[in-house]
């Protein structure tokens, strides 16, 4: 079917969802796809974009007495300049794994002399949960919660992608349940100015195989469009509820994204009207200004977010940087590329 | 993290839905879905279901992707 479509030349499709990253290897999709298919792994991990800053700050946030410090499992790992929040939790920090922003509430519910922070990274789909769980706390009327936002949007990251000509892209693959979320309509400048094809696709393997085929569709057609592989779940308008709720809590900030430096517009801070939640705030927080040690700028994850490189040409990967001892976030996070390619390598 | 799981909605009470897949259940809050009802599906994420499930469409791409073989 995919062989049908194909044409002669490589053709290069990004993905910019970690998840897709993780099913393409999961399920042995490149073993059915004819082999002038590239397809590269974009930034789609919240965890592995976030900066070396945040990750310190996070460190500062659990060393302290008063603090018990709530995130999302793979954040633990995540290495800093110095330490990691695994690290800082062996020695005797209070730091819990939890499964959704709102079991941040109940921490905080119980432990009313403690200060709960919690990590709020993610995209647009996390956004939407972090939004509503402030609301919520705000009507609880909590006075020990606190957020720490590492909170990215996915299309100005796009537009700013696109805009290297290095990376030579023939389509684009867009991410599912961000898209559940923001809809179709904020694709359309990727087409109209990029010239360029795209497609939301789903999950599962035959889903990622349709959004290919969709693709290479109208890569051959030579009319680019924002296709929409997923229709079950992502419509033109997305989830308007999910939007005015990120709407009424946050508002656009420029954004720091590990190894692509500064993004206009492609972060979320959190408005004035539920300032008491912003730990930015609220505790005085440091930024690190230690040297970078000659591993970590040896570590190429910069490149490898961009889909510049594949972590086989970072010197540093399955030697020095394996998942027990990574060096960048890009090895760390389960759905990191490198810790992907490690695994099923 | 755009991990998300298929989940059917069995019982709601206000803010919060019962949901199942297979022998998992969880209690998530249904706030983005003000409309939902029980027995349709729903995405489940990080403790919120952010999104409907469209049956119809559901089948149309499972016709697609056959048609496709």
């Amino acid at each position: 079917m995919i062989k049908e479509v194909v044409p002669r030349d490589e053709i290069r499709i990004m993905e910019v969802c970690g998840t897709h990253t993780q099913s393409f290897f999961r399920f042995g999709l490149g073993e059915f796809l004819p082999s002038n298919i590239r397809l590269i792994s974009g930034p789609g991990c919240p965890v592995c974009v976030s900066t070396q800053d945040y990750i310190d700050q996070t460190i500062q946030l659990a060393q302290r007495e008063d603090t018990i410090v709530a995130t999302f499992g793979d954040m633990l790992r995540l290495p800093g300049s110095y330490s990691s929040l695994e690290q800082e939790k062996a020695q005797g920090a209070d730091v819990r794994i939890v499964y959704s922003a709102l079991d941040s509430l109940s921490i905080a519910q119980s432990n009313p002399r403690k200060k709960v922070i919690f990590l709020a990274v993610g995209f647009e789909t996390t956004a939407s949960t972090i939004a509503l769980s402030i609301i919520l706390a705000k009507q609880q009327g909590l006075g020990n919660l606190f957020f720490l936002p590492s909170l990215k949007l996915m299309p100005p990251a796009l537009a700013y992608l696109l805009k290297d000509k290095r990376l030579n892209l023939h389509g684009l693959l867009c991410p599912g349940h961000v898209s559940a979320i923001i809809g179709l309509i904020p694709y359309n400048f990727i087409p109209r100015k990029f010239a360029l094809p795209c497609c939301v696709a789903g999950f599962e393997p035959l889903d990622i195989l349709e959004g290919i085929y969709m693709l290479l569709r109208q890569i051959n057609s030579g009319k680019p469009g924002v296709g929409n592989q997923y229709s079950r779940v992502v419509t033109q308008k997305g989830n308007l509820a999910a939007s005015k709720a990120i709407k009424r809590v946050f508002q656009t900030d420029n954004a720091s994204w590990r190894g692509l430096g500064e993004i206009p517009g492609s972060g979320l801070k959190i408005k004035s009207q539920f300032s008491e939640f912003d730990a930015k705030r609220v505790f005085p927080l440091r930024k690190n200004r230690l040297a970078l040690s000659a591993k970590q700028k040896s570590c190429r994850c910069a490149d490898i977010l961009k889909g510049l490189v594949t972590p086989a040409e970072c010197a540093l990967f399955s030697g020095v940087c394996t998942p027990e001892y990574p060096i960048g976030p890009c090895m760390v996070s389960k759905e990191g590329t490198c810790s992907i390619y490690y695994k099923y390598r | 993290m755009c991990l998300g799981i298929p989940m059917k909605v069995k019982s709601i009470k206000g803010d919060f839905a019962q949901v199942e897949s297979g022998r998992l259940t969880r209690t998530v809050n249904i706030q983005m879905l003000p409309q939902v009802k029980a027995g349709e599906y729903v995405i489940v994420h990080a403790g919120f279901a952010i999104q409907k499930i469209d049956c119809q469409k559901a089948e149309q791409t499972l016709k697609l992707i056959h048609e496709i073989h």
